[in-house]
């Protein structure tokens, strides 16, 4: 297990590195500066649908989506970031406290 | 200048708050992820090895449940780097910002993780002089590799878990947090439509293709996206 448990870790902190040594004037051309801007946006939105509204490869509607429309909520009325977590946080907890949902 | 240091404690100590309550959030998994490790054949050893060197909790539970589930080792490794590959993506994007030299450089890499990334990206990064930024990046980076560690070890060492962290709504809560982490950065149409399509395709491939794949197949928004308004600029 410890080839497992090595590999896997050297060749993740090998994919954070490799991020990291692209030579700044290549990431200055204008085409690839939007891409590296714009990357985290499509990847950080990703993983939050896929929080949202994944079960593993299933798609699911629970107690999540109430929390996440309350948290959003929260946003819109500018709610600092602790408060946003919270809301989401009560809001499913009770939900399924309560048996409303799963 | 007073002014300005005057701003920044508040601006400081905001940072600091938020970036240890993500830590806290993220550590109940940690938990689980730790008795997992335990229960499904890792020793503590092993599984403490994952946290404090893999480091990126989404790789570390595929590596895992990959062997849980009879996987063999081959397989699981290379199912942990493919979940492991946005973090190049997140690397690219912080390097220019948080300037870090030699070993700085390489502890900045090992902390750059969904959660540091979007905090670091949800300040203003001209905003005393990009220090919100990198203050953001390192504070919560550093609050999540302790306090994740820590609850691997509890986790691990104890046979009976905490409970489901799902019946304290931290999966949504953690959901959530990631989601008032990008709010800020989408700054204009074209930043929303790359976050809406990013959600669409990363959705949409969630039933055909194993775990990991859907958030890395959103890339291709960004690419398409920056390309054409990229050209448009230049």
């Amino acid at each position: 297990m410890w080839f497992a448990v090595l590999a896997g870790a050297i060749g993740c902190y090998a994919l954070k590195y490799v991020g990291s040594a692209i030579p700044e004037h290549y990431l200055e051309q204008p085409i690839v500066k939007r891409i590296v801007m714009l990357l985290p946006i499509a990847l950080l939105s990703a993983l939050v649908a896929v929080q949202t509204f994944a079960n593993s490869q299933a798609l699911v509607v629970d107690a999540r989506v109430p929390a996440l429309v309350a948290a959003t909520v929260a946003l819109r009325f500018k709610a600092p970031f602790i408060l946003v977590v919270l809301t989401a946080a009560i809001c499913a907890a009770a939900l399924r406290y309560f048996g409303l949902a799963v | 200048m007073n002014e300005a240091a005057h701003d920044w404690i508040p601006a400081r100590n905001e940072i600091v708050r938020n970036a240890a309550s993500i830590g806290i959030a993220v550590a109940m998994y940690g938990v689980s992820f730790g008795a997992l490790g335990t229960t499904t054949g890792l020793t503590i050893p092993q599984t403490m090895a994952l946290s404090l060197l893999m480091f990126t909790g989404a790789s570390q539970f595929t590596l895992v449940s990959t062997l849980a589930s009879g996987g063999t080792a081959l397989t699981a490794v290379v199912a942990s780097w493919l979940m492991g590959t946005r973090n190049a993506a997140y690397s690219m994007r912080m390097t220019p910002i948080l300037k870090a030299k030699g070993p700085g450089r390489l502890v900045a890499v090992q902390l750059t993780i969904d959660e540091s990334t979007a905090m670091g990206l949800a300040q203003d990064e001209a905003a005393f002089e990009g220090r919100a930024s990198r203050l953001a990046f390192w504070a919560t980076g550093l609050s999540v590799y302790l306090l994740w560690n820590l609850a691997t070890f509890i986790g691990a060492i104890s046979v009976s878990s905490i409970g489901d962290p799902k019946s304290f709504g931290l999966d949504a809560a953690i959901a959530a947090g990631l989601f008032a982490l990008v709010w800020p950065q989408i700054k204009s149409r074209i930043d929303l439509s790359v976050a809406l399509g990013g959600a669409l395709i990363a959705l949409a491939l969630t039933p055909f293709v194993s775990p990991g794949v859907p958030v890395l197949a959103a890339a291709i928004v960004s690419i398409i996206v920056g390309w054409v308004t990229g050209k448009q600029l230049s």
